[in-house]
């Protein structure tokens, strides 16, 4: 017994060495810009650089508008799925899977194959990146709906509304919609925390997002990548705070279900 | 016109048929329940009322109104589930205001019923909690207040008592039929428990494969139960197999013991028949001369609280005798020879 408690510390401490190893290392590497002295100097550059805003303000609009979008198509459809169709689950299941088989570089030139031509010339427009994102996010916003939707009796909760006079709209907004907070904030962070250091889809459509952004200083500069991606770390590691915060307490299904996805 | 009608309602789900033909009348104030094993259909009978399920064929009518294809939210029906489906996002006195906020009703009205119905299950001091602050069986008064504030036309209860403790169980079951009385309200109640639809009921229905197999009182359900399902379903039953004698004077035989049944019987001299013994009806001790006397052996005797179950070995059929227990109660032993009585009209031919 005390053998096996010996070395699961140790894998814990080897596992923690590789992931935080290289961690420090960035963030390290990124306070060095000024010879000998740590500073906030390549942070500050980064910064400062008009681009750097520009890149980043247009992947936090493509979030938004990807969680918008998600939201509207798959709440709705999780919920009828559970209510009406749970025979669908399987189906639904493997469906929102497929993001995580297919590579983006795969569905990004099916997309422009697709789009490229009229009558459906849309591969200059910011709304089939939207739509290559809704895509790539359906895993988790799926999942973490689903999640919360698992965790309350939608059927009964539906059944008690009607019978008690309320029409669709009421029973969406104020009976199911309320009991699935933590999991819409948990579907709503990870879908901004994946869309907004995205590489392959926008770099692929041409649009000066974010990650495009990263790598193209990375090719040309040493110390302001390190401290993006930090900087991108951070975010992640908020959002989820943000997430772990809002989630305690009443409204459904806690995150740490959702945890098993990442 | 009764104030709730089912007129021959069948439910099918693809080729499955879930209740077939239904008829039911219940007449205002009236306390119904819908007994039967697991899938006899009277969940999906009382979904058809609520308005969950869309009858196949039938109608339902409501204080005159076919409700038939009418949506759920505007029956005015009180519904009442087995999993409580209380609003997690919402404190008790939210709860039980849902409706009226959906009616429209203003806040001090809402306000004022509120007040009233927590009044009614005695639950004024929990007005601010949230559902998971209380117990199963607060929840699931709760979840009576909030059928109930929206003084439905009917109040349908889906085995409202299942998920909840025995003790639980009994003072709230009382507690809903006190409501039910004090109100009046017409009340459908599903149930697998017999014990919950006799001692509540007013007329219990009783159900087997999506068909009413008996409508009666719980005193006639229990005492005349008019098909062999009926007489196995309710209450403890001694199913015994004896060979006819007369048919016509009701005159069978255990093992060469005579037993008078006080009804013709429709199978011929020799052949085998089925007859249906209450436990409870079966004495140690003469009380009629024209009872019926089989003598048998203790095979066992068991001991279970307020009653001592005896099993009386005849040959190799064996059955149950019951009695109730007190300290002066003097039980034979076991193996000991014995003689049991029961009267003539207690013994119920099967005629099947």
């Amino acid at each position: 017994m005390k053998k096996t408690k010996i070395w699961s510390w140790i894998w814990i401490f080897l596992g923690g060495l590789y992931f935080f190893v290289p961690l420090y290392a960035t963030l390290r590497f990124s306070l060095m810009m000024k010879k000998d002295v740590l500073s906030f100097m390549a942070y500050e550059q980064v910064i400062k650089d008009p681009k750097f805003l520009e890149a980043f303000t247009f992947s936090a609009e493509m979030a938004l508008l990807t969680i918008v979008v998600s939201l509207i198509l798959v709440v709705p459809t999780a919920y009828w799925v559970h209510l009406r169709l749970p025979k669908l689950k399987p189906f639904m299941e493997f469906i929102t899977m497929l993001p995580f088989v297919i590579p983006a570089i795969v569905l990004v030139f099916g997309m422009i194959r697709t789009y490229s031509k009229p009558p459906l010339l849309l591969v200059s427009s910011p709304a089939l990146l939207v739509a290559a994102y809704v895509v790539l996010a359906l895993p988790y916003m799926y999942r973490s709906v689903d999640v919360g939707l698992r965790a309350i009796d939608v059927r009964a909760l539906t059944e008690a509304a009607q019978s008690l006079g309320a029409g669709w709209p009421r029973i969406l907004f104020q009976v199911i919609f309320p009991n699935l907070r933590s999991a819409l904030l948990g579907g709503t962070f990870l879908t901004f925390a994946i869309v907004i250091g995205e590489l392959t889809i926008a770099n692929s459509l041409a649009w000066k997002a974010l990650g495009p952004y990263m790598t193209t200083l990375a090719g040309m500069k040493a110390y302001e990548p390190a401290a993006l991606a930090v900087m991108s770390f951070a975010l992640t590691w908020g959002s989820i705070a943000i997430l772990q915060f809002l989630g305690k307490g009443r409204g459904g299904a806690a995150p740490e279900n959702m945890a098993g996805m990442h | 016109m009764a104030f709730l009608e089912l007129k021959n309602i069948t439910k099918r789900f693809n080729k499955f048929v879930a209740v077939e033909d239904f008829n039911l009348n219940v007449e205002k104030g009236e306390f119904v329940s819908f007994l039967g094993p697991s899938g006899c259909g009277k969940t999906t009978t009382l979904r058809m009322i609520a308005g969950f399920e869309t009858a196949t064929e039938g109608n339902i009518y409501i204080n005159g109104e076919d409700v038939v294809r009418r949506p759920p939210n505007q029956r005015n029906i009180g519904m009442v589930f087995q999993s409580y489906a209380l609003f997690p996002n919402m404190t008790v006195a939210d709860n039980i205001g849902f409706g009226l906020k959906v009616a429209k009703k203003t806040s001090a009205e809402i306000k004022a019923r509120v007040d009233e119905t927590l009044k009614l299950i005695h639950m004024s001091e929990f007005r601010s909690r949230y559902p998971y602050q209380m117990s199963g069986g607060q929840q699931q008064r709760v979840a009576l207040a909030r059928a109930l504030a929206i003084k439905p036309q009917v109040l349908l209860l889906d085995e409202p008592l299942s998920a909840l403790d025995a003790k639980i169980r009994v003072e709230l079951r009382n507690e809903i039929r006190s409501i039910q009385r004090e109100l009046g309200i017409t009340t459908i109640y599903v149930t697998h428990d017999q014990e919950e639809a006799l001692s509540l009921s007013d007329w219990v229905v009783v159900m087997n494969t999506g068909h009413i197999e008996q409508i009666g009182t719980p005193f006639e359900i229990y005492n005349f139960p008019t098909t062999p399902f009926v007489a196995s379903f309710v209450g403890t039953l001694n199913i015994i197999y004896v060979d006819v004698v007369d048919p016509t004077q009701g005159v069978l035989s255990l093992e060469g013991q005579e037993i008078f049944a006080n009804k013709t019987v429709r199978k011929p001299a020799l052949d085998k028949v089925r007859i249906a013994l209450r436990p409870e009806i079966i004495k140690l001790s003469v009380s009629d001369e024209t009872a019926n006397e089989l003598k048998g052996i203790v095979d066992s005797i068991a001991f279970l609280g307020a009653i001592v179950r005896m099993r009386v070995k005849i040959g190799l059929t064996k059955f149950s005798v019951d009695l109730f227990n007190n300290p002066d109660l003097k039980l034979p032993k076991e193996g000991e020879q014995i003689s049991v009585y029961f009267s003539r009209d207690a013994c119920l031919v099967l005629q099947d």
